[in-house]
């Protein structure tokens, strides 16, 4: 078993018995359930609006290199600097570069998730600069040395009695638990930390090729602040966050808001077109936009599972995830996690190291229901599977297999497991519940079916040999008997 | 070849094999969703101006911004008045503009003027952030501002009360009549910021609980003439 | 009409009586039956699992023998999205895409078939229980089969259905069960949760393998809820 293997199953262990957990997880994502409900049934016609919406991404990434090039020139138009990365490693080179060049020594960030993929803020802190995460969530995982516990929700598994904790011992604050209290603690800390950075940093919603504009969404007002006040402005985006037109956003500002928050729209959706302009009273003197390619190439070469890159990270399908609500974000041990995480994480960091993400499912399809830009999750998770199996398959699972498929193509050979298994059920009990039990798997925690006394076949063919008429069957005790 | 030139390389070389269209072929000339399709879709907006005004106030006050529709332009004054007086404001920020002007004229508090330039920390200081708009929209409750109408970036986000003054036309019925406007309005040449600010600053990020005021403006007024 | 029936092995070795209740069933609304014996998997675990060339080599078989039956009726929401939706897939580009594709024209999922193909929701069934019915995911979302089975619960005398207030999977999932067990346990624990909060005696469902997971776990658990396949109620008097 690979490392990140072993890593989520023994995560995946912890986090389902921590019944505090999950029943934290459990309410929050109700709360969720119902305002998204209530907002989708607001639109006139959600489905035509979502399908629209796969149309016109679909649209954007087929068409990437020319709706890049027409972002990339009006931005350049306007005196922004534009840097491409190839790699996580290359971004973050040229990231540093820039903080070096303005001999800056503070940055504030609001949030974004690309620069979780390519680890910014270690890499930051190791050269001895200051990073503050400044969305809330963000500031109190990153004041609790921890990744976001979900893309939209960063801090949503801890508790205000956690939180309040935390503050008391890291900032030195008196506060109770009262969320408007600790807000107001972050707000005071943070004011502090704006009017101070060197550098602002942010990531993107959209990329809006026909107007040259960056969009993000938020609530707090917190990356209104980080592009506003420092001199210096930097922004990371992957190439796939294209959108054609700046009309587009009409569309797709609601749809993320309702998806991703279930708001009808988040409190601020703010478009950015350039450094300070001429005649403009404020604003960067200087913006860089760093264009991310970290092997999104490589999704966009497989035409099979390039939809995967309509992706707007709006978080709804770790929301409905059953998988996700039971083992948390830090099991799956990447930046992106929950269904389009498991389905992209393979494509990105590799086969052999991240298949498993692909393998726990139970394929129930609520991704690909809720996805706001109709990417079909599920069916993704399963051409991953048959990815993952044609690249390199276990022997084991290569015989296994072959002999199910040798089995059930024999009805002679097949007819004989119902007596085979019954005399299994037999012996069962001298192993069951212990190691050496071959279910133990399935035992542990659940009853063990058992095989009927008479199976279908059995009945079938014993009514056919008397050639007698079949009347109801009488009603016994167990459910399975005949 | 540099890196901007591999990545395009690699996104041609891989957009040679066709992907799947997600839906029905579309026609010619079809080739995207006209704003009038988009507004069939979306949340309904009110077609009349009295039903677009009940809509917007429905919406703003269910975001916990306070709305007021004033029918004479001395109303505002006494309105600033009586803010400036239950919050204690000592001193103000704004931007020159026909509104603005009229509205902090009578307040008789020092105002930080943003439009040809300030300093961040005198911002921070305001009590309140006075500006005019592009737009309000009511199917959202937004009030859609930028650069030029609202006094740069950030004195409609740092004080911790925005009062906006809109006037009766700016009034817009959904999200496709902003973004047509804003095409009018600016052609190809937008400006460095255009934001859609919709209710007070919040945030969830404890136990999903809301929080007003998280690092913008606690308080969203909005004065209709 | 002839209506060839598909019955997977655990239906046929741990569940026979829901086979049976369908033969019943059937019959009673005078369709003759034909039930191909040698037919007992639709490749769906090897499928599932990534070996496609192993899925197609149990599914070929199936492809023929049902290639000229007018019907067919399957006693699983699970093994019906196999065939109604997988096949085309797994088949796409091979010599069986067309033959595929027949098939999954003319299959039909137990409660679709009769409530929507022939139309007949009223069987004369009375269970006097309290029920919630849970949706195997693959019915539900594969095949969308939100209505048919409760239009037949509708008419079943003396039953009372209550909902539950997700739709949300029982976290059986095939082989993830055993590959994950945690996180399927978990699962299973949130469906039996939200099954006793709704206060009913039985979990009804159109997927067996659904309702084997949830009494293995409430079994283990000590809770007292039964389960109970839609086609057994429907043949309760």
């Amino acid at each position: 078993m690979s490392r990140p293997v072993q890593q989520f199953k023994a995560q995946a262990e912890l986090s389902t018995h921590n019944l505090r957990l999950r029943a934290t997880i459990q309410t929050a994502l109700e709360k969720y359930a119902v305002v998204r409900d209530t907002n989708r049934r607001a639109f006139q016609d959600y489905q035509a609006a979502r399908q629209a919406a796969a149309e016109i991404k679909w649209e954007a990434i087929n068409h990437l290199d020319r709706y890049l090039e027409q972002f990339v020139s009006k931005l350049e138009a306007r005196g922004t600097k534009v840097h491409w990365a190839g790699t996580g490693r290359l971004a973050r080179e040229i990231i540093l570069g820039i903080i070096r060049e303005k001999k800056a020594r503070s940055i504030i960030k609001s949030k974004t998730m690309t620069s979780e993929e390519i680890h910014l803020n270690e890499a930051l802190e190791r050269e001895g600069f200051e990073v503050v995460e400044s969305d809330l969530g963000e500031f109190i995982v990153q004041l609790n040395k921890e990744t976001p516990y979900h893309i939209v929700f960063p801090a949503m598994h801890l508790t205000r009695g956690e939180i309040k904790e935390l503050f008391n011992r890291e900032l030195a604050a008196d506060a109770s638990d009262n969320p408007e209290e600790l807000t107001r603690v972050a707000r005071r800390v943070l004011r502090k930390k704006y009017v101070g950075a060197d550098i602002g940093f942010t990531g993107a919603n959209f990329a809006v090729a026909d107007a040259g504009m960056v969009s993000i969404t938020e609530n707090e007002g917190n990356a209104r602040l980080t592009a506003a006040l420092p001199k210096t402005l930097i922004t990371l985006l992957g190439i796939e966050k294209v959108l054609p037109r700046l009309e587009d956003l009409a569309l797709f500002l609601p749809l993320l808001a309702t998806s991703g928050t279930g708001q009808p729209l988040t409190c601020y959706n703010t478009m950015y077109g350039g450094p300070r302009q001429p005649g403009e009273s404020d604003g960067p003197e200087e913006w860089h936009v760093v264009l991310l390619d970290n092997r999104r190439t490589e999704l966009l070469a497989d035409a099979e599972q390039r939809d995967s890159l309509h992706c707007i990270r709006c978080g709804a399908c770790l929301n409905v995830c059953p998988i996700f609500r039971n083992v948390g974000g830090p099991a799956y041990g990447t930046t992106y996690s929950g269904p389009v995480g498991s389905v992209i994480t393979p494509h990105l960091r590799g086969w052999q190291d991240w298949k498993h993400l692909s393998f726990s499912s139970s394929l129930c399809g609520a991704c690909t229901e809720t996805c706001p830009v109709k990417i079909d999750l599920a069916h993704h998770l399963l051409q991953n599977r048959r990815k993952a199996v044609t690249q390199k398959s276990s022997l084991a699972g290569k015989l296994g297999f072959k002999l199910f498929a040798f089995i059930f193509n024999r009805p002679r050979l097949y007819r004989r497991v119902a007596p085979l298994g019954r005399l299994g059920q037999k012996l069962h009990p001298l192993v069951k519940g212990t190691r050496l039990d071959p279910a133990y798997a399935w035992t542990k925690s659940r009853a063990t079916p058992q095989i009927a006394p008479r199976t279908f076949r059995e009945f079938w063919r014993e009514r056919n040999l008397h050639e007698i008429q079949q009347r109801p069957m009488q009603e016994t005790k167990g459910q399975n008997q005949i | 070849m540099n890196e901007r030139e591999k990545i395009l390389a690699r996104i041609r070389e891989a957009l040679t094999v066709q992907a799947p269209f997600p839906g029905e072929p579309r026609a010619p000339g079809q080739q995207r969703p006209s704003p009038a399709q988009v507004r069939k879709w979306l949340p309904p907006a009110a077609d009349s101006f009295d039903e677009q005004l009940a809509l917007f106030r429905q919406n703003a006050t269910s975001l916990k911004a306070d709305f007021y529709a004033l029918n004479l332009r001395d109303e505002l004054k006494s309105r600033l008045l009586a803010l400036r007086d239950a919050e204690d404001w000592r001193k103000i920020a704004s931007h020159s503009g026909e509104l603005t002007d009229l509205g902090v004229s009578a307040l008789g508090v020092p105002v930080l003027k943003t439009d040809s330039g300030y300093d961040i920390n005198e911002l921070e200081k305001c009590d309140a952030g006075i500006t005019e708009c592009d737009a309000l929209i009511a199917q959202t409750g937004s009030v859609l501002v930028a650069n030029r109408s609202a006094g740069g970036r950030a004195l409609s986000v740092l004080p911790p009360h925005h009062v906006v003054l809109a006037r009766r036309k700016q009034l817009l019925p959904d999200l496709p009549a902003a973004f047509e406007l804003l095409k009018q309005k600016y052609g190809c040449n937008y400006p460095g910021m255009i934001s859609f600010i919709t209710g007070p600053s919040r945030t969830g990020d404890i136990e999903r609980i809301l929080v007003l005021g998280a690092h913008g403006p606690r308080k969203l007024t909005i004065f209709f003439l | 009409m002839t209506v060839t029936l598909f019955i997977p092995c655990f239906v046929d070795l741990l569940y026979p009586r829901v086979a049976v209740s369908i033969v019943e069933i059937l019959e009673r609304l005078g369709h003759k039956i034909d039930f191909p014996e040698e037919l007992n998997c639709c490749g769906q675990p090897a499928f599932n699992s990534g070996y496609w060339d192993e899925a197609r080599a149990v599914a070929l078989p199936v492809l023929r023998r049902l290639k000229n039956a007018e019907a067919v009726v399957i006693a699983s929401g699970s093994c019906g999205a196999m065939q109604k939706v997988f096949y085309p897939q797994l088949f796409a580009g091979t010599k069986q895409e067309a033959e595929a594709k027949n098939l999954a024209a003319k299959c039909w999922e137990f409660s679709d078939f009769l409530a929507t193909k022939l139309g007949v929701t009223d069987l004369g069934a009375r269970f006097l229980h309290k029920v919630t019915f849970h949706d195997g995911c693959h019915g539900l979302r594969e095949l969308g089969l939100k209505k048919p089975p409760r239009a037949l619960l509708a008419k079943v005398r003396g039953l009372e259905l209550v909902e539950m207030k997700e739709e949300v999977c029982c976290g059986f999932g095939g082989a993830f069960a055993v590959k994950f067990p945690m996180i399927s346990t978990a699962m299973g624990e949130v469906k039996c949760a939200q099954a006793a909060e709704t206060g009913a005696e039985y979990i009804v469902s159109n997927d067996s393998s659904c309702l084997m997971h949830i009494q293995g776990l409430a079994d283990k658990q000590g809770m007292k809820l039964k389960v109970i396949h839609l086609a057994e109620v429907l043949t309760s008097r």
